[in-house]
C-alpha cells in the first residue's frame, strides 16, 4: 500500500466525523485525536519495528518487550489501585507469562527465535495479560465488596484469608477467563480474527494464516489463565492486615 | 458487679478511631464469666465495634483487650476467633444447606462434621434433624438465627457474642431464641455479651448491663443500672431515649 492510497482511507474517518457534527455527538475532538495518535504511534512503531528487526538484536528484542510491560503496567495498575503493591504484582504477572510463553513457544521451537516472531507474540500475549489483569482486577474488587457478610462469617468463624475470599477469588477467575473462552468458540462463524485477516490481505496462504491464528487463540488461553490465576494469589492477602482483618475500602 | 467476680473479658482504656473519628473512647471494664451481659445504647453509639473486638475482627487503636487475663493482641487471629464465637444480626450463611453451614467451622480446619454430630447440635438450638438437608434460602428468619448460633458452638467456644440476634424476627421467634441462649448459657457456663435494642429483653435475659452512649461507656452493672441509672447520658437514653 503507498501513501496516497493509504491518506484516501482517512475517509473512513470523516464519516464518524460527520455524523458526529450533524447529530451533535460531540465527539470530533476525540475522533480527531485518537486518529492522530493512532497514525502516529503506529507509524512510530513501524519504523521502530522494522530497526529492530534488520538487527536482529537480543538487546533490542528484549528491550521492546519491556517497554510492552512497562506499558501495559502503567495502564493496569490504575485499576487495581486499592491493592497494595499493585505495580509489581502486575509486573510480576506479566514477565512471568511472557517467559512462560516464550519458553514454550521457543523451547519447544513451535516458532523461530527471531524478532518477528518474539516481538509479535509478545505484543499479542502481554496485551492481553494487561487487559485479563484489568478484568480481573476489576471483578475481584466487586466480588469481595459484595461478599463482604461471608467473608466476614469465614473469618469470625476462624478460617484464614485465603478461606475467607476464595469464593469471591474463584469468581473472580472465572470470570475474567470467561470472555477468552467465549469468543473462541464463535471465532471464524462470527468473525475474522484481526490478525489473520491481516495475513491473508498481505497475501499470505489462507490455511497458514490459521495456523498462526491457532497458535494464538492457544498461546492467550494460557495468557488469560495464568494471569488471572497469578494475579489472583499475589492479590487476596493484600486485602486483609497482619490480624486477619479485611481492610475497608475507603 | 462484674469486677468482684471471675473476669471473662477486660476492656483497658480502648479507644477506636476511624478516619479521624473516634468511635469509641477510653473504654475501661470487665465481663463477668458465666454470665449473659447486655450491650445497650443508642444506635451508632459504638456497640458492634466493641463486640468484634472481643473476637478480633477489630482491633483497638490504643487499649488492651484480655481474654481470661490473656491480651487478645497475642492469640493467634483464627486461635481466638474459634475460642470466642459471634453470631451477627443478619446471620451470613455460606450457600447450599444447613448442614454444610453447620459444618463450615470444621472444614475450615480441614476437619469433618458426621451427621450424627450435626443433628445434636440441631437438637441443642431446638430444631428437628429434618433440616439437615434444607437449603439455607427456605429458612425462616428464627430458623436462620437458631443454624447461626448453632454453628457457633461448634468450634466449643466459651465466650458467645451476640448481635442484635432477634431484631429482625417476630415474637414467638424472640422468645424462643432468649430461652435458647439462657439454657445455653447456663448448661455450658458460657460468658455471654448480648447487644440488643430492646431494653427490656436486656432486663429479660441479662444479669449484667453496659450502657453505650456516643461511644463512651456510661454505666455499667448488674441489670437493675437500667431501671436506676446513675449517669445524666444513661438516664437520658434510658428513659427518655430511642429503644
Amino acid at each position: 500500500m503507498t501513501y496516497p492510497i493509504l491518506a484516501l482511507t482517512l475517509i473512513f474517518v470523516l464519516i464518524p466525523l460527520l455524523l458526529s457534527k450533524v447529530l451533535r455527538l460531540g465527539l470530533e475532538k476525540d475522533t480527531m485525536i485518537a486518529t492522530v495518535r493512532s497514525i502516529v504511534q503506529l507509524l512510530a512503531v513501524g519504523y521502530v519495528l522494522k530497526f529492530v528487526f534488520d538487527s536482529e538484536s537480543y538487546v533490542y528484542i528484549a528491550l521492546m518487550v519491556t517497554l510492552m510491560i512497562v506499558a501495559a503496567t502503567l495502564n493496569a495498575r490504575k485499576k487495581g489501585k486499592q491493592i497494595k503493591g499493585i505495580t509489581w504484582k502486575i509486573v510480576v504477572t506479566l514477565v512471568f507469562v511472557e517467559l512462560l510463553t516464550q519458553a514454550i513457544l521457543l523451547g519447544f521451537q513451535i516458532v523461530p527465535p527471531t524478532a518477528q516472531y518474539i516481538i509479535s507474540l509478545s505484543g499479542m500475549v502481554i496485551g492481553n495479560s494487561m487487559v485479563l489483569s484489568i478484568l480481573f482486577l476489576n471483578r475481584f474488587t466487586a466480588e469481595v465488596e459484595a461478599s463482604a457478610g461471608e467473608t466476614e462469617l469465614i473469618l469470625s468463624l476462624g478460617g484464614t484469608a485465603k478461606q475467607a475470599v476464595n469464593r469471591p477469588l474463584i469468581d473472580a477467575i472465572k470470570a475474567s477467563m470467561i470472555p477468552t473462552i467465549e469468543s473462541q468458540k464463535t471465532m471464524g462463524l462470527v468473525q475474522l480474527p484481526g490478525m489473520m485477516s491481516g495475513q491473508i490481505i498481505a497475501g499470505a496462504d489462507p490455511l497458514q494464516a490459521v495456523q498462526f491464528q491457532l497458535l494464538v487463540l492457544f498461546l492467550l488461553l494460557t495468557t488469560a489463565s495464568v494471569s488471572s490465576v497469578l494475579l489472583g494469589f499475589l492479590s487476596y492477602r493484600t486485602l486483609f492486615n497482619d490480624r486477619l482483618q479485611l481492610i475497608k475500602q475507603v | 458487679m462484674a469486677d468482684e467476680r471471675q473476669r471473662a473479658i477486660t476492656f483497658t482504656d480502648v479507644y477506636y478511631d476511624v478516619l479521624h473519628k473516634t468511635i469509641l473512647h477510653r473504654i475501661t471494664g470487665t465481663f463477668a464469666q458465666h454470665n449473659i451481659t447486655a450491650l445497650v445504647g443508642p444506635s451508632g453509639s459504638g456497640k458492634t465495634t466493641l463486640l468484634k473486638m472481643i473476637n478480633g475482627l477489630l482491633s483497638p487503636t490504643s487499649g488492651r483487650v484480655f481474654l481470661f487475663g490473656t491480651d487478645i493482641a497475642t492469640f493467634e487471629p483464627t486461635v481466638l476467633r474459634r475460642k470466642v464465637g459471634i453470631a451477627l444480626q443478619d446471620a451470613p450463611m455460606i450457600r447450599g444447606t444447613v448442614y454444610d453451614n453447620l459444618a463450615l467451622p470444621r472444614t475450615l480446619q480441614q476437619k469433618s462434621l458426621s451427621e450424627l454430630e450435626a443433628k445434636q447440635f440441631l437438637e441443642r438450638v431446638d430444631l428437628g434433624a429434618r433440616f439437615l438437608r434444607t437449603d439455607v434460602t427456605d429458612l425462616s428468619g428464627g430458623e436462620r438465627q437458631k443454624v447461626s448460633i448453632a454453628r457457633t458452638l461448634i468450634n466449643g467456644a466459651n465466650v458467645l457474642l451476640l448481635d442484635e440476634i432477634t431484631s429482625a424476627l417476630d415474637r414467638h421467634s424472640v422468645e424462643e431464641i432468649e430461652r435458647l441462649i439462657t439454657t445455653l448459657q447456663k448448661e455450658a457456663k458460657m460468658t455471654v455479651v448480648w447487644i440488643t435494642h430492646d431494653l427490656e429483653q436486656a432486663k429479660r435475659v441479662a444479669h449484667d448491663v453496659w450502657v453505650l452512649v456516643d461511644g463512651r461507656l456510661v454505666e455499667r452493672g448488674s441489670i437493675e443500672v437500667l431501671t436506676e441509672p446513675e449517669s445524666e447520658a444513661a438516664r437520658q437514653f434510658l428513659l427518655g431515649g430511642e429503644k
